[in-house]
């Protein structure tokens, strides 16, 4: 009997996400794109035929398909593929970094206004509202004018800009979850504020969390291409997608490979992102949960 | 078991709660008499049940005793130590000594816990304070001595609390306040969310946990059947007062207080022959308000008995005999009354 009962496991949450998954052919599609961008991204010198730098001038614009090429060069000579494979990596560091800044602070500035509350509270809130009063890009270009231009300024600026929305986001959810018994029974037990913030409160609220940050990686990609392309972001010869467009739209008529293939590239990584970004929401929010 | 020797001794405990108004500057405008002014000792190894309507101001005692609202007025004196002048670190060194237990076993325990960390919490707590040395093991141990004590199979350990009835989730409830050996456990409300044939084993668990552990328990009701169970002595509550405190058997044989009589008639009896001949005591009107101060006995306003005097003048409470004490002047002598 007691060997049975041994036996009989439940699935952990995690376990249970990863079934509930599984069976969403979306969120699926988006995290196999996924996985194969990080790959991408960790082999890219095992992958690039080519260095992504490398200019061979005479054979410049040559169109896919032809000499080696698999995906042709660019108006420099430098090889299409190698280069979109490096720049995998950019588009992937750039994703992680900035929703990691925007979601740690965002996550402390959340917890922290509506676990105090009162007037701590009411001047943080307002500080966002003048965030959010700001458009979005606008914020970002003025942080970046600020920190000036480069690849890591984008990253810190994207970051920053994305804040708000994060710390909202956080506050909602522990304000509906500081009020349970089971934080009042931990505050019996003796807990402090820290531990109850972060230890027992902040795990409970992570699920919407987790959704706007995997949502999030798709549109940061897309805003430091979107910086890079009005010169504020990654600076040549990096291979940065959105930089390659930028540096190559006026061949769009006569070499129209050279700007449609990161545009491809930015498309799916961010199809990606946002299709495992849905699916994560219809599974993690207990509503949908049979 | 029971001795003489107060272990908690509560005096003039008041717990208000600000009225505010004002979008930006918040102004206090009033205030929410959840607990106005109750004092009461609670002696070692005893039950004392505190009844009464929902809204009376139980439950905001339980959680101003154990520190969980920071009270507005009064002592809380554990082993003759005032709990309301302590710092937070002060009271962590105490806080093991006085555990609760939650009214609700669904919203209690933290979803995303195992039972084995749930029990565990509070001795990791203790751990990471630097005021228990536990090794895994010990903690291990601990876990599985407390899930058999309170009837849970150890084999659960790894279980969520959404696998649980009920009844079990009170258990592990049960188990956690029960991790840091303490002295007196406030239960507020333990078995009231559960079904009345799970109510049952939980009472007689925690009165076997009584006669095992030696503890003291401060027990809230609205049930007058359970209280009058499990209670040694028994606090009636009125709009955050005690009307009446009294050995649990007198009170429910004489009750004195006009709310308490009122109360017992309420209660039905499984008996259809007595059941019938019951003479209810029906109150008129609604419970007022607790945001108004008041200035005379609170429950003069659906007192059937209520005379003149009590409107102007609060009652006091009076010992009626050794152990039966009642706020009503009804039961104090004319001559005493102030004018």
């Amino acid at each position: 009997m007691e060997q049975e009962l041994l036996e009989i496991k439940e699935p952990t949450p995690l376990q249970e996400t990863w079934y509930n998954l599984k069976k969403n052919k979306g969120a699926m599609t988006g995290l196999v794109i996924i996985v194969l961008f990080v790959l991408m991204a960790i082999f890219a010198p095992l992958l690039a035929p080519h260095d992504p730098v490398e200019q061979v001038i005479e054979l410049r614009k040559t169109p896919p398909f032809t000499g080696g090429y698999i995906l042709g060069t660019d108006d420099l000579g430098r090889d299409m593929l190698s280069r979109l494979i490096y720049g995998a990596r950019i588009s992937m560091s750039i994703g992680v970094v900035s929703v990691g800044i925007s979601l740690v602070l965002g996550l402390i500035i959340g917890v922290v206004s509506a676990y105090f509350g009162g007037i701590l509270d009411k001047i943080i809130m307002r500080i966002i509202d003048i965030m959010l009063a700001f458009p979005y890009i606008l914020l970002t270009i003025v942080i970046v004018a600020i920190l000036g231009p480069s690849l890591v300024n984008a990253m810190v600026a994207i970051g920053i800009s994305q804040v708000p929305r994060y710390a909202r986001l956080v506050r909602a959810s522990v304000l509906a979850e500081k009020e349970n018994d089971y934080v009042l029974a931990e505050r019996a037990l003796g807990a402090g504020n820290m531990e109850l913030m972060f230890k027992t409160i902040l795990p409970n609220c992570l699920s919407a969390t987790i959704v706007q940050s995997t949502l999030g990686v798709g549109e940061a990609i897309l805003s430091s291409a979107g910086l890079s392309f009005l010169g504020l972001g990654a600076q040549p010869p990096t291979p940065e997608w959105g930089l390659m467009i930028a540096s190559s739209k006026e061949f769009i008529t006569n070499a129209w490979w050279i700007v449609t293939l990161p545009g491809i590239a930015i498309l799916l990584a961010v199809l990606g992102f946002n299709l495992l970004g849905d699916g994560l929401r219809d599974i993690l929010d207990p509503k949908m949960r049979s | 078991m029971s001795n003489n020797t107060p272990i908690l001794e509560v005096k003039d405990l008041k717990q208000h709660f600000p009225i505010e108004q004002g979008a930006i500057i918040k102004r206090q405008v009033g205030a929410i008499r959840a607990v106005d002014g109750i004092s009461f000792t609670v002696n070692a190894g005893e039950t004392l049940g505190i009844v009464g309507e929902s809204g009376c101001g139980k439950s905001t005692t339980a959680r101003a005793i154990a520190q969980l609202y920071k009270p507005t007025s009064g002592e809380v004196l554990y082993e003759g130590q005032d709990l309301v002048k302590l710092s937070n670190k002060e009271m962590l060194s105490i806080r093991k000594n006085i555990q609760m237990i939650f009214q609700d076993p669904y919203a209690s325990l933290d979803s995303r816990m195992t039972v084995r960390k749930i029990i565990a919490e509070p001795l990791e707590i203790y751990n990471s304070h630097g005021l228990m040395k536990l090794t895994t093991e010990d903690i291990e141990h601990k876990v599985e001595e407390l899930m058999e004590r309170v009837g849970l199979s150890r084999f659960y350990k790894n279980r969520y609390p959404h696998e649980f009835s009920g009844g079990q989730r009170q258990r592990i409830g049960i188990a956690r306040a029960l991790a840091l050996n303490p002295k007196i456990i406030l239960a507020d409300e333990p078995v009231s969310a559960l079904d009345v044939s799970i109510q049952s084993q939980i009472l007689n668990l925690l009165v076997d946990l009584q006669k095992e552990l030696g503890l003291t328990y401060i027990f809230i009701a609205h049930d007058l059947a359970v209280i009058e169970y499990i209670s040694t002595r028994v606090a009636v509550m009125y709009l955050g007062k005690i009307v009446e405190i009294s050995e649990s058997k007198a009170l429910y044989k004489q009750p004195l207080h006009p709310y308490t009589q009122a109360l017992l008639s309420a209660a039905p009896i499984p008996d259809p022959v007595i059941e019938k001949k019951r003479q209810r005591i029906i109150l008129t009107g609604d419970v007022p308000s607790p945001d108004q101060e008041r200035f005379g006995c609170y429950f003069y306003d659906r007192c059937p008995k209520r005379m003149d005097h009590c409107r102007t003048h609060i009652p006091p409470m009076e010992s009626f005999d050794d152990n039966h004490q009642v706020a009503c002047w009804l039961h104090i002598d004319k001559s005493k009354w102030p004018e």
